[in-house]
């Protein structure tokens, strides 16, 4: 190829530039975005915490948050159960703001859709799922373990108030949150209950809100007001509710008692009280003092109860304990103890004065006024409180025609004589009559009536037969005569024509006889001289009547 | 690949533009004809890819680390997901749009990290002169540039997801900060292949390959 030799074009040598740092800063700025995003993380991380639930339901592993009043405060990262299977650990992230979330008395609780008898919550992670809900202690050590509440609390630390303990024998239907009332007004709630350590009573928690709290005195009575209160004792049957709420949910009422308004002082918080078993029990006067005393009753003490009042002239004074019967070898004889406890110092102020003083002489005070109250005839009698329902209560009273005891007041506790009441002797006239009415053979009564019964009824079958024909005979018989009689005295009848007659010649006789009687009177020598020829003429026509007195009438 | 002598050899450069065989010169040097920058060599492109490439594996640490997309509907628990690349896919793969999570795996794993493999490959082999063919290489690179163009898939779903969902209360999508750095990720790949000079494969062969 006979051609041009290639001529290869001459670059422009222009200049030499430096590139490598230019290239380089581009890792070292993504390294230093990396490294501020790592660094960003690692100063906004929160605290990591572990919270035991009893179950996961709802919970999702980064999906849940934790919630603070609604504001997120972390997020779930892990859920796993524990080595013994008994719950599980569910992991929390905590953001760095909520620091403050990681100490011990921080409470965590799943908030999931809730119905209860005190209303509904949580409706709104029906749609949006559980969430755990965190509630900040007061302060405390730094923790990254927590036991999560299985229930929400129902005093959270945005809730002002006072928290008081109550003491009861049983939780009767109390259960969490339910309602303390002030003057019938919510004004807190039960927020804890637990068995007492020795198992031998129940110790409530009860948060009263702010401000009502400082209604809580030393002297406050609180009391159960759960329910319905049906009591059924020696007074009668007693219903009472405190609302409708309470009957549903329980409750609890609280109220000073009007003998101790002037003597309030404000209960410091924590407080002990006892609840009381109701209202009434509640708002009694202490009663001070008590001195147990004991009664042999030698009959049978049914519809006598513990808890039974005493009362003393009709004013309850103590009430009884104990009901328990003793063997009497020398009687054969089974007496029944009551005990009972009396609240001496009800009886008035002397006795109050004799409780207060010291003990030893306290004794023997009470010992030589129960000597002398004896021997002025003071017994116990178990008498009838409701005659409907039969329960006893026991009345201690003065009976002076009571017989004489012997009275030993040095016996604790001190036995008191007994007496059978009132309703025992009528009870022991009407077993009497009943005995004597046992005794009537009412069985061959009977039988006799029976057999005279059947021969009367022969009787009768006998008369109808035989006698009652002849008696309707009879009958018919009488009945002609006495028509014939009717006939015969009828004015028509010739007899009773007769009889007028009869009468009417009488009657004339009579008239003729007056007539000569008069002249007699007025003449008598007529009779031995005969009829002067001037003899007046109403004389003449009856003068051919026979001298009348010997001539009787037909 | 057939021996032949290379242009450095017979003192030319080849200008990348117009294809014009000049003399080599200097360092920096025009193309007469096109004025385009000619080099026997990219400058420092050993270097620049290293930096490209370290800077995108940097990069796609918070990638895959930190949420993509925050999605809420309504009823969603938890008031919205923040999800990252991987956990969305396995969103989706237990939902059952398996070719949704197997084209996000494929877009968003599969050929970001492949492309970060293949690029140490090729720039182990250029600055090592490892005794495998240069022709295994060159495919290996031209497939860079191929899968190069599908490197910002996820950025488009994440960008179109966000535009279209967007009903108010009842479902919303938006963009979160590491959606970014995957996109860094990608421009940074894409500039790493850029500057890597693919000529450099067989400089430090001898001639015959």
């Amino acid at each position: 190829m006979a051609e041009e030799p290639i001529v290869a074009g001459q670059p422009i040598v222009t200049r030499t530039r430096w590139h490598l740092p230019l290239v380089w800063i581009v890792p070292i700025i993504c390294a230093l975005i990396a490294l501020s995003l790592l660094v960003r993380h690692v100063i906004n991380a929160g605290p990591e915490i572990q919270v035991f639930f009893q179950t996961a339901e709802g919970l999702e592993v980064d999906k849940t948050q934790v919630k603070f009043k609604d504001v997120p405060i972390g997020i779930v990262t892990g859920i796993r159960e524990s080595d013994d299977l008994s719950h599980i650990i569910v992991s929390i992230d905590l953001h760095r703001s909520a620091k403050i979330f990681a100490r011990s008395d921080t409470r965590f609780w799943v908030v999931r859709p809730r119905v209860g008898l005190g209303g509904i919550s949580g409706i709104g992670t029906l749609i949006s799922g559980a969430y755990i809900e965190a509630d900040p202690g007061k302060g405390g050590e730094r923790a990254s373990t927590f036991t999560g509440l299985e229930e929400p609390p129902e005093v959270t630390s945005a809730s002002h108030g006072t928290q008081f303990s109550l003491h009861s024998d049983n939780l009767g239907s109390l259960d969490l949150g339910s309602p303390v009332y002030y003057r019938r007004l919510k004004v807190g709630q039960v927020v804890s209950y637990a068995l007492d350590s020795n198992g031998q009573g129940v110790t409530i928690g009860i948060f009263i809100d702010s401000p009502n709290d400082r209604y809580v005195a030393r002297s406050t009575r609180f009391w159960n007001a759960s329910g319905i209160d049906v009591s059924l004792g020696a007074d009668g049957l007693k219903l009472s509710t405190q609302s409708l709420a309470s009957v549903a949910a329980g409750g609890i009422a609280f109220y000073d008692p009007p003998w101790a308004q002037n003597e309030r002082a404000p209960a410091p918080a924590g407080m002990r009280f006892e609840l009381l078993k109701n209202e009434s029990t509640a708002m009694e006067k202490p009663k001070g003092e008590p001195l147990y005393i004991s009664m042999k009753f030698e009959k049978d003490l049914r519809g006598l109860s513990v808890n039974a009042p005493v009362e003393f002239v009709g004013v309850e004074i103590g009430k009884v304990l104990t009901i328990s019967i003793d063997y009497d070898p020398k009687t054969q004889h089974f007496p029944i103890i009551v005990g009972a406890v009396i609240y001496p110092q009800l009886l008035g102020r002397v006795f109050q004065d004799e409780m207060t003083s010291e003990p030893q002489e306290r004794g023997r005070r009470i010992t030589a006024m129960m000597t002398d109250m004896v021997g002025r005839g003071l017994r116990a009698q178990a008498r009838n409180g409701n005659l409907l329902t039969g329960q006893l209560y026991i009345a201690i009273d003065f009976l002076p025609r009571a017989a004489k005891v012997a009275f030993d007041a040095s016996t604790q506790p001190i036995q008191i004589p007994t007496a059978p009441g009132a309703l025992d002797n009528v009870q022991q006239e009407i077993s009497d009559i009943v005995a004597k009415l046992d005794k009537i053979p009412f069985d061959s009564i009977g039988q006799h009536l029976d057999q005279d019964l059947a021969e009367l009824k022969g009787s009768l079958d006998q008369l109808n037969k035989t006698i009652l024909p002849d008696a309707s005979r009879t009958l018919a018989d009488a009945r002609k005569t006495i028509q014939a009689a009717t006939d015969t005295l009828s004015g028509e009848s010739p007899l009773r024509q007769d009889v007028q007659h009869t009468l009417d010649e009488l009657r004339r006789s009579a008239r003729s006889l007056r007539v000569l009687t008069e002249y007699l009177s007025r003449h008598p020598e007529s009779l031995i001289r005969g009829k002067p020829k001037d003899l007046p003429p109403e004389l003449a026509a009856p003068a051919d009547a026979a001298p009348p007195a010997s001539s009787p009438p037909r | 690949m057939s021996a032949g002598a290379r242009a450095a050899e017979v003192g030319f450069i080849c200008c990348r533009v117009c294809a014009l065989v000049c003399d080599a010169g200097g360092d920096m040097a025009q193309c007469p004809r096109c004025d385009a920058e000619i080099r026997s060599r990219k400058p420092n492109s050993l270097s620049r890819t290293w930096a490209f490439l370290i800077a995108g594996l940097i990069a796609y640490i918070p990638a895959n680390v930190l949420p993509v997309m925050h999605t809420h509907s309504l009823g969603d628990a938890h008031g919205g997901t923040d999800n990252t690349i991987m956990s969305g896919l396995i969103e989706f793969w237990h939902q059952g749009s398996w070719g949704i999570a197997s084209l996000i795996f494929v877009a968003s794993i599969v050929i970001p990290s492949t492309k970060i493999v293949a690029l140490i490959a090729l720039l182990v082999n250029a600055q090592r002169a490892l005794p495998s063919r240069s022709a295994q290489f060159v495919r290996l690179y031209r497939m860079l540039e191929l899968v190069g163009y599908w490197s910002m898939l996820d950025v488009l779903v994440v960008g179109l997801v966000t535009a279209v969902v967007k009903f108010r209360g009842l479902s919303d999508a938006e963009p979160r900060i590491g959606i970014l750095y995957f996109g860094m990720v990608v421009i940074l790949t894409m500039l790493a292949t850029l500057s890597f000079d693919p000529r450099l494969l067989w400089d430090r062969r001898p001639g015959k390959g």
